[in-house]
């Protein structure tokens, strides 16, 4: 019995069927996550008692008859997520030693879904990164090819997804930490409207930016989670007060008379012809399946990379000045005054790459710099969601590649920045709008998976879900596990 | 300093803390004098992953400030980020606004010495968040930190350059404080630090167009200081220009135990705050449909009451004024003023006379005043109808505020009644001037201001409760023989 490659579906008529029960399936997990933790490490920390003890709660729920259709149904939350009593280190010697003293919203409504935590995914550090490599516990690899990363920031919750060692992840993207990820390791990822999951509790990178998502193996075990993850939150005044719609309902929505805008600027210089081969096969199983192909521009698009760049690094500099030693994180040892405490605090605390946009960020809000800088990226953000605006006038969604190349070799951008952050060039642009967008594999180059990335308009996560659900029911590629892996 | 040179240019930057319950983007209270971080909850604390919300009660209550000084509510204000580092601020920045504030373009109207008024603009008035407090005591070689005080909201009023000396600078301060009272959105307690100021001075020549350098003053927590700390400051300036040195754009501490203003940091030294709006706040949105609700709920104003109580009662703008600087000694007043409406002056000369002395004397507020309105009416009732004269009667307030009692009751247990029966005063009379021939004699050789010594002992001789008209009038004809 291949417990960890059934969909959540799967997984949960098993469970309500007695077939296996939860402390079975959350024992073959852990088991897995042992085996392979060291080949990937995927994960910071390893919940097992708490997950057994949870899986066992959940199994008498279900026995009385009780639970949802994610009751028993293991999880790993990316360590960006508060969780109360277990460490929550944003991959940062910062935070190292730090126990929140409560659970996220999305933690929380995941726990009373009854779902079970197996442990904090690895991660780029503060959410920084496109491979995974700024995590203060080291890279994770990507499991179809040890030598290559898994994308990031979310490395950890795809390659435990992609490795089955967990159904499915909490992720974050905040400029496609969970697409490009998701993309880079075979899988399923969704980064919902700005707003429609809550941030609380999810430690801030860039505030307007952030929005927390899912990763799974296909975009009906993604339905399944959204709608227990999104909702409006009081806590979280940037959530949407907008009903949640039963996005597992919606994958049967019908594709035939869809428009799709193909977006010119996704397929110009610097795209892999492999990956643009893979996409456009994509895309005429879309055609044949009914929808219709538009070509349609965003003409500014090339300044999104540019334009995130001021405005994440500013946000950032603001939101991690709570770490200084103070109260909670790392705290350097005998300070001479509050200056040095500051200093080395925040000094020793952070890694390179944080400390980069902090840099960034404070240089752009300074006097004299904030017009020509932050305000202009604001105006260019603007420019920008309005072309995606005008396209969506014409098409229901927007396809494209989700990344330029396949995953990559460990340590082969490290050392320029800017060749990194290109990698995010076909995903920003949905955050800068604060639109929905997914990432599914269509293809495998060289055995490493590519994606195909879906945008739509806001608050269109039914239809892109049942879009991607469509395509997973003519193709294959979602169900494909890396070797080793099976 | 010399005043034919030199002009004195104040504005000022006051904070007051708003009256809600919980704090501007947390559920944590906000009463005063809890023990350290007792009221601090994971939001005030600056925690990783929390998030502020705005509590509309503030939002409220800045609105209905706005109204109060005429100025425009701007229908999206932003809250904005002030970063920088402190101890006592926990997320490394302090939530305010900046480009666009809740409230802009308001004025205050004040009394100048010579009676005419000056209207005093206000810039603007925006919402934000206090800091905590560092504490350096007891701790030994550490300080510690108390963020009770962390998320407190706060509207800080900010004044245009308008004031010309420190008595206007004082009498803008103390209506702005009548006037938050007035609204019950700020307590007004300055020693507890819920009203407090900062003020820009700056001197410039007589006639000069440009404004002279300034310097902040930081820390005024007294209306007194505020008046000091302006003298000491364009005293300072003024000897520096004089002896052709500069004045340097810095912040200065006002230090009220050696009543001098000493400097804090240089303009060179001041944080670059590095503003921008705060992602994790929506634009505040104020319909007009809020605004008029707002509207209905303003009291009375204070300018509005002066005005009424000056024309209702022919009081002189200055009465008016004191009567009306604070809601509770304006609704005394009237309820005084409701029993003996007859005669609104004496009403008010014993409000403001012996009953704010008394008050003062014991330090109480007038609210809770040991003797009610219709007991202070009873008084002057006895008064009016000739029972007891003026003088008796502050023997008998005295007595009433000393045993609460009603003044029927102490007239009566004292025998102060007054004396009006004309017989009894004559025989008074008879006996003072058959006692005193040799002054009898100097009067009628015309030594009128003997007058005053026959009028002392019959009122000496009657206890003090002769009626004083009648005396008059009876000793005149006596005496004229």
């Amino acid at each position: 019995m291949t417990l960890h490659t059934k969909s959540l579906a799967a997984l949960a008529a098993g469970l309500r069927a007695r077939e296996f029960s939860s402390v079975e399936l959350t024992r073959t997990l852990l088991a897995r996550i042992e085996a392979h933790q060291p080949q990937l490490n995927a994960l910071i920390t390893v919940t097992g008692p708490s997950a057994m003890q949870a899986a066992a709660v959940a199994d008498g729920v279900l026995a009385r008859g009780g639970g949802g259709p994610l009751t028993g149904i293991p999880l790993v939350h990316k360590d960006i997520f508060c969780t109360e009593g277990v460490r929550t280190t944003c991959a940062s010697r910062m935070l190292d030693n730090f126990v929140a003293p409560y659970d996220a919203t999305v933690v929380a409504k995941l726990k009373a879904e009854g779902m079970i935590m197996l442990g904090k995914a690895n991660m780029d550090e503060f959410a920084m990164g496109s491979s995974n490599e700024t995590s203060y516990y080291g890279p994770v690899r990507n499991p179809w090819n040890p030598q290559l990363v898994p994308g990031g920031s979310s490395g950890g919750s795809a390659a435990a997804v992609a490795a089955r060692l967990t159904p499915c992840a909490s992720a974050t993207d905040t400029g496609g930490s969970i697409r490009q990820p998701a993309a880079l390791c075979g899988i399923t990822g969704v980064k919902p409207t700005y707003g429609r999951v809550s941030r609380y509790g999810m430690i801030a990178f860039a505030s307007s930016l952030d929005q927390g998502g899912t990763l799974t193996a296909s975009a009906a075990d993604a339905a399944l989670l959204l709608r227990a993850m999104a909702g409006f939150d009081p806590r979280d005044s940037t959530s949407v007060d907008r009903p949640v719609p039963d996005y597992v309902a919606a994958l049967q929505l019908p594709l035939s008379g869809m428009k799709i805008g193909l977006l010119k600027e996704f397929f110009e210089k610097g795209l892999d012809p492999a990956n643009e081969r893979c996409v456009r096969e994509a895309l005429a199983v879309y055609e044949k399946l009914g929808a219709r192909l538009v070509e349609v521009s965003l003409p500014n698009l090339g300044l999104s990379v540019p334009a995130y760049y001021v405005v994440a690094p500013a946000e950032c500099s603001s939101n991690l000045a709570r770490f200084d030693g103070v109260r909670f994180g790392h705290r350097a040892k005998e300070p001479k005054d509050l200056m040095d405490l500051y200093k080395r605090s925040r000094g020793e605390g952070f890694g390179a790459e944080v400390k980069r946009r902090i840099m960034t960020g404070t240089y752009v809000l300074s006097a004299g710099y904030y017009d020509a800088y932050y305000l202009k990226a604001q105006k260019v953000r603007r420019l920008i969601a309005n072309e995606f605006e005008q396209a969506f006038a014409q098409v229901d969604v927007v396809m494209g590649p989700t990344t330029p190349t396949p995953a990559f070799e460990l340590g082969s951008k490290t050392s320029d920045p800017i060749t990194m952050y290109l990698n995010d060039i076909y995903t920003i642009g949905a955050n800068l709008a604060g639109l929905p967008a997914m990432s599914i594999p269509c293809g495998l180059v060289q055995n490493l998976p590519v994606g195909l990335q879906l945008i739509g308009r806001h608050f269109a996560e039914e239809r892109l879900l049942s879009a991607a659900h469509a395509y997973q029911r003519e193709t294959d590629w979602h169900t494909r596990v890396p070797a080793g892996y099976e | 300093m010399n005043n034919e040179t030199w002009e004195t240019v104040i504005g000022l930057e006051i904070h007051a803390q708003l009256a809600t319950n919980s704090k501007i983007f947390s559920a944590s209270p906000t009463a005063y004098g809890a023990p350290p971080n007792a009221q601090a909850n994971l939001v005030d604390l600056g925690y990783p992953g929390v998030l502020p919300v705005l509590n509309q009660a503030a939002v409220s209550m800045a609105v209905k400030f706005g109204l109060a000084i005429a100025a425009e509510i701007t229908p999206l204000s932003v809250f904005a980020r002030k970063n920088y580092f402190y101890p006592d601020l926990p997320k490394g920045y302090q939530i305010s606004q900046y480009e666009l504030p809740i409230v802009a373009r308001g004025h205050m109207d004040i009394v100048l010495e010579d009676g005419t008024l000056k209207r005093i603009g206000i810039t603007r008035a925006h919402l934000e968040e206090d800091a905590g407090k560092s504490l350096h005591e007891g701790l030994g070689a550490f300080s510690g930190i108390d963020l009770n005080r962390a998320g407190t909201p706060l509207i800080e009023i900010v004044s245009e350059p308008d004031m010309r000396s420190a008595r206007e600078a004082v009498a803008y301060l103390k209506k702005i404080h009548t006037l938050v009272r007035y609204l019950e959105i700020c307590d007004g307690n300055m020693q507890e630090g819920s009203f407090r100021c900062d003020a820009n001075v700056s001197v410039r020549r007589r006639g000069a167009e440009k404004l002279g350098t300034r310097a902040e003053i930081k820390n005024i927590n007294s209306f007194r200081f505020v008046e000091k700390a302006i003298h000491y400051e364009v005293a300072r300036q003024i000897d520096i220009l004089e002896s052709g040195g500069k004045v340097l754009q810095e912040t200065r501490l006002y230090d009220p135990d050696k009543g001098e203003t000493r400097s804090m940091r240089s303009k060179e030294e001041a944080n670059d705050y590095r503003y921008f709006p705060d992602p994790d706040l929506l634009p505040v949105a104020v319909s007009e449909a809020f605004i008029a609700g707002i509207r209905a709920t303003l009291p009375e104003l204070p300018d509005e009451k002066a005005a009424r109580f000056a024309a209702a009662f022919a009081l002189s703008p200055y009465d008016a004024g004191v009567l009306t600087s604070s809601r509770e000694l304006g609704d005394y007043f009237e309820a005084v003023v409701k029993l003996i409406p007859q005669d609104p002056k004496l009403a008010a000369n014993w409000v403001m006379g012996e009953l704010a002395a008394a008050l003062n004397r014991d330090g109480i507020d007038i609210a809770a005043s040991r003797l009610s309105p219709a007991r202070v009416a009873g008084l002057l009732q006895r008064i009016a109808d000739g029972t007891i004269s003026g003088k008796i009667a502050k023997e008998v307030f005295e007595a009433m505020w000393a045993s609460g009692s009603d003044a029927d009751s102490v007239i009566a247990e004292k025998g102060l009644k007054q004396i009006s029966d004309p017989a009894a005063i004559e025989t008074a009379i008879d006996a003072v001037m058959a006692k005193s021939p040799g002054q009898l004699a100097d009067y009628r050789a015309g030594k009128d201001k003997l007058f005053g010594y026959f009028v002392g002992q019959v009122m000496k001789a009657t206890g003090g409760k002769a009626n004083p008209a009648q005396l008059n009038e009876l000793l005149k004809k006596k005496l004229a023989g």
